[in-house]
């Protein structure tokens, strides 16, 4: 008992230090990373893809909105609608599932445990 | 929890606050460059809160199972896996929508958008492993789970620490008040869902451990 | 403690290479793997009928997590397969110990396959990928690790499982996404002609980190999960 109870502290000790040191790594990484961030480069992970031509020369400065070409501007609501309908209709299709599987599982256990009560019963 | 006199009172409150979502959001103020899009905001961020509290749940009791044993916990983690999956699906599709408005593209391979698609993915590899790996894959998958908890502070702070398409974790803090009340009711109404739906697939999982040990004992 | 730790880890860590260098299976089908699996994408990215330069940094890695994932499922299959895995987990080792000894060896054979791989990568894609050894070195290294790391903890605790072929990648290239970008995006700076040896070395950092958090949750759960 005693040496199943050293070995256990022994492992823990050894978790806790792990843990001391990954706290203060991830810490000092992290406050690494921050105070270089305004050196860093990485404005992101873009896989290599061999470049596509562009169909338009690219803009160079900011254009207001309602002044690009109207090929540029998007309307808003069908994209606002789509956002919208598919979280609607995930979460009711997701509980729509939930309840049909929970209606057979009721119905499995019920039978299950009315087997186990014939047996018993006629046993 | 599903079986508990709480369940009909959260039920009646998450209804609430769903009806009353599109009042709120109707009313916030518009934001000034990205316009009418913008709202898609107050269903995105939700579903993202969902999704990372369905990690954690899912992460701390994959660890009380794994480190402790006890059955419930990992009933706990099958569910709230699979609602990361779900509400990490809506956030996912919610985000393009309005990105392509807003950015003029769809999807870019920015350190927020992609970390966040490889923690989805962890836990629908978690779904995979849970549904085809057999006997012994319930500890296999709770080790999946910590290694996708591990991932979610580095989504997070992702868009502080490199420079990202997607926004910082600056906005949230500093919306005006209309904006963040919406925000604070869609968050409050998706939490509600989250813990609904949560106690009702913890339930099946119950269910179903219960009808294994009646049919083993059937055996008997 | 300490050094039975080391010793029970360097015996397995002896045990593999010493199979490994009287069969030679791993090594060899391990390196063809991974020397095909270049050559299938030199040919699969190519512009004007010769390979991209740029594209070698992605299928270096790309080979390395290929190879390094079959590498994973062979070494233990032999294991399942003499019920050797059985036999380790009942002797009276330190279960962090075993994971330690499988890791290394798993890394000893990237390690050489990696050697072979990158002046092979140099020549079909005529890339100067060996300008900066150390750089590279130290990417690679970093980068094998983390990898390794976490195939060697999913692949120890798949032997027991069904479909455990196919679950291996399916579990695996989720969680070490982040050190393959990592890997890549190094290697790449490596490719430039005026390299940025401070953007190097932050990758590096990165790599470092995942490295950290992967063996430190390895060796957490490695005992819990090995246990039935």
């Amino acid at each position: 008992m005693r040496l199943a109870l050293g070995k256990v502290k022994d492992v823990r000790r050894r978790k806790n230090y792990i843990t001391t040191l990954l706290v203060i790594l991830v810490t000092g990484f992290l406050q690494t990373l921050t105070a270089s961030s305004q050196n860093l480069l990485i404005s992101s992970f873009t896989p290599l893809v061999v470049h596509v031509a562009q169909t338009q020369p690219a803009q160079d400065e900011f254009v207001p909105i309602d002044e690009l070409p109207p090929e540029d501007q998007l309307p808003a609501a069908p994209l606002l609608i789509a956002a919208y309908a598919f979280a609607w209709v995930a979460l009711l299709v997701y509980v729509w599932s939930l309840w049909r599987r929970l209606g057979s599982v009721e119905r499995e256990l019920a039978d299950v445990a009315r087997r186990i009560s014939n047996r018993s019963g006629g046993a | 929890m599903i079986a508990s006199r709480w369940f009909p009172a959260i039920t009646v409150m998450a209804m609430v606050f769903f009806a009353g979502a599109p009042l709120m959001i109707a009313r916030a103020p518009y934001e000034s460059t990205m316009g009418l899009v913008q709202k898609i905001f107050y269903f995105h961020v939700p579903a993202w809160i969902a999704m990372f509290s369905a990690v954690f749940v899912c992460g701390i009791s994959s660890a009380i199972y794994l480190f402790k044993g006890k059955k419930f916990a990992d009933h706990l983690a099958v569910a709230a896996a699979e609602l990361t999956v779900l509400f990490g699906l809506i956030g996912l599709v919610t985000g393009p929508l309005w990105a392509r408005k807003a950015w003029g593209l769809w999807w870019q391979w920015d350190a927020r958008l992609t970390s966040a698609l490889i923690l989805w993915m962890i836990f629908v590899a978690y779904q995979l492993l849970r549904q085809y790996g057999g006997p012994g894959s319930d500890k296999l998958a709770a080790g999946m789970a910590l290694f996708g908890m591990a991932n979610v502070p580095f989504v997070y702070w992702s868009v502080n620490v490199w420079r990202t398409i997607h926004p910082t974790t600056n906005v949230v803090p500093t919306l005006v008040p209309g904006m963040s009340e919406a925000l604070l009711w869609c968050s409050v109404a998706f939490v509600l869902i989250f813990v609904l739906t949560l106690s009702a697939r913890v339930k099946l999982e119950s269910h179903r451990a219960a009808i294994d040990r009646l049919y083993l004992s059937l055996d008997d | 403690m300490v050094s039975r730790f080391i010793q029970v880890a360097w015996l397995i860590v002896k045990k593999d290479l010493t199979i490994e260098a009287r069969s030679r299976e791993l090594f060899l089908t391990t390196l063809f793997f991974a020397a095909s699996c270049v050559l299938v994408f030199a040919f699969g990215f190519v512009s004007d009928q010769n390979p991209i330069g740029e594209a070698a940094a992605g299928i270096l890695w790309i080979a390395i997590a290929f190879a390094g994932t079959l590498a994973l499922g062979r070494a233990f299959e032999r294991e399942r397969y003499h019920d050797v895995l059985h036999a380790l987990l009942l002797a009276p080792a330190d279960r962090p110990a075993i994971y330690i000894g499988k890791l290394l060896g798993v890394i000893c054979l990237l390690a050489i396959v990696e050697i072979i791989i990158v002046p092979l990568i140099s020549l079909f894609f005529q890339t100067p990928i060996l300008r900066h050894p150390w750089l590279l070195g130290g990417l690679l290294a970093c980068g094998t690790l983390g990898f390794a790391s976490v195939g060697t903890l999913f692949a120890a605790m798949l032997v027991r499982a069904r479909s455990r072929d196919v679950l291996l990648p399916v579990l695996l290239y989720p969680i070490t996404i982040p050190v393959i970008i990592a890997g890549v995006r190094g290697t790449v700076l490596l490719l430039q002609p005026e390299i940025d040896v401070v953007m190097v070395r932050a990758w590096i950092g990165m790599l470092v980190f995942f490295d950290v958090v992967f063996i430190t949750l390895s060796l957490w759960t490695f005992e819990p999960l090995m246990t039935d």
